[in-house]
């Protein structure tokens, strides 16, 4: 019943030997050895960074910054705003944005995060597509910009209701900041970028640390009585509880941004009759959906039973009907609700919070409610 | 009585023709928190190897095999209503179900605790 299979060519993170010795159970992920869990477990880790504050490894994320060969920033951010459905442009100094890279049929290459930091855009995107992510701009963007790697940065985030406070005992500025603020900081006199987001729904800081000062700093922040270096395993229940995407599983190439739940995401700018309307890949298809909407979408699904509904199972309309109407994308248990939860695909037609769909598991059908997302609510500072 | 060990992890105690199965110690410390336990039928024949049980801790699934043939006698209805006693009391509380032994000699291939205990090591 249990399986381990650990290939020999796992890179690591800068943290690599710190989760080790603080007793971090290791496993294959993006290419990656990361911890999925530390002796504290899955449960209590989620808990304890809804109820003080966690601190996350996510050093396998790609970092890269985005320079105009001009010089001038709004240069690079309409370069950018080719590959991106966002609004760029007007991303203030010191902001961080939410986006998605897309291809010509409207899919999602992989979701991002864009920061203005004055003279250069930051970008940070998911580990198992970074490559493909760095030829991608490099294809497109080559003429008028410089794409630059960041491998020698680690990142770490830090997360929950009491991270403000231990951050500021490192960081003086970090409390002042908002939700998606980020910048250049001092955090215990390294040279930090610092942003306050997340992937928990909670409050919460981001921050790339040079990769030399890496584990001294996160080593002193997990000295802090509130913090507990948290796994993969409760990152994971965390970011399906605030009901926010895994890209690889809620959305990939065959979802649009649309399909997907993200219309909140393209700023008005990039929308029909906008001032810079479409114009990035696949923007007849995602413009199109957005005005006259999309064939399916994602949805939250609420088990009535106690059995986790996971990834990949099918949905059906009724108990007996043969045909799948959609299916689970993400699925498991919510440690704050104390109950199953899941997110998955149905047609629009069908997708009507309070709908009953029926999953297929374990050869029986089991009623789900589909259910407005976040499951938990997001406590951003904004 | 006696209690013997499956290569998966699951442990029997034998009393007559009427095994109690259950995960072992070790088990429950690879899967994590338990969430949900679903547990075959009273009255189910059970072949061996056959898929009985289903464990689910906050990281996955997993099935619980048969470890022998044998109807299924009883089952432990109280990890309904807290599967975390797979985790606070794996070898006694939260056994799984009680078998009526079909076939003595499906037992032979099974492990004493010393024989188990290597085989975690």
């Amino acid at each position: 019943m249990l399986a381990t299979d650990k290939p020999s060519t796992l890179k690591q993170t800068p943290l690599h030997a710190l989760h080790v010795t603080r007793g971090g159970k290791m496993v294959p992920f993006a290419g990656y050895d990361m911890p999925v869990q530390y002796a504290t477990g899955v449960l209590k880790e989620h808990l304890h960074t809804r109820a003080a504050a966690g601190l996350f490894d996510v050093s396998h994320m790609g970092q890269m910054t985005l320079r105009a060969k001009s010089g001038k920033l709004e240069d690079a951010a309409l370069a950018l705003e080719k590959l991106v459905p966002m609004d760029i442009l007007a991303l203030a100094p010191d902001r961080q944005r939410y986006a998605q890279f897309t291809n010509e049929t409207g899919g999602i290459l992989d979701d991002l995060m864009v920061a203005n930091f004055g003279d250069h855009l930051f970008l940070v995107v998911n580990a198992a597509c970074k490559d493909e992510d760095e030829a991608h701009l490099r294809a497109h963007l080559s003429d008028n910009c410089i794409i630059e790697t960041l491998p020698d940065r680690a990142l770490i985030a830090l997360q929950g209701p009491k991270a403000a406070d231990v951050l500021a005992e490192f960081c003086p500025e970090a409390p002042a900041m908002k939700f998606m603020d980020a910048g250049p900081h001092q955090v215990n006199g390294i040279a930090c970028f610092v942003s306050r987001s997340g992937y928990t729904g909670e409050d919460g800081y981001e921050i790339s640390i040079p990769n030399d000062q890496a584990e001294a700093l996160t080593s002193a922040l997990l000295d802090h009585p509130d913090m507990l270096p948290i796994g993969l395993g409760a990152r994971d229940s965390l970011r399906l509880e605030a009901g926010l995407c895994l890209y690889g599983h809620d959305i990939d190439t065959t979802t649009t941004p649309i399909e997907g739940g993200l219309n909140w995401s393209i700023q008005k700018s990039r929308r029909t009759g906008g001032a810079r309307a479409g114009g990035f890949l696949g923007s007849d298809k995602i413009l199109a959906q957005l005005d006259g909407g999309a064939p399916r979408k994602r949805i939250g699904l609420l088990p009535e039973g106690r059995a986790p509904v996971r990834e990949g199972v099918l949905l059906f309309a009724d108990a007996t009907s043969t045909e799948s109407i959609g299916s689970v994308t993400s699925g498991g248990f919510g440690p704050s609700l104390g109950a199953p939860i899941a997110m998955g695909y149905l047609p629009s037609a069908q997708a009507a919070d309070g709908t009953t769909v029926y999953a297929e598991l374990r050869g029986q059908r089991m009623p789900m409610k589909v259910s407005p997302m976040p499951f938990v609510p997001h406590s951003y500072k904004r | 009585m006696t209690t013997l060990y499956t290569e998966d992890h699951e442990w029997l105690l034998i009393d007559g023709d009427v095994v109690t199965v259950g995960i072992t110690d070790y088990a429950q410390s690879q899967l994590g928190d338990v969430v949900f336990v679903e547990l075959p039928k009273v009255g189910r024949a059970l072949k061996k190897a056959e898929a009985a049980a289903v464990v689910e801790s906050v990281k996955a699934a997993s099935d619980v095999y048969a470890p022998i043939t044998g109807e299924v006698v009883a089952i432990n209805d109280a990890l309904a209503a807290e599967p975390a006693l797979v985790n606070s009391d794996a070898d006694g509380k939260a056994w799984f179900f009680k078998l009526k032994l079909a076939d003595k000699s499906e037992l032979d291939g099974l492990m004493d605790a010393d024989a188990y205990k290597a085989h975690t090591a």
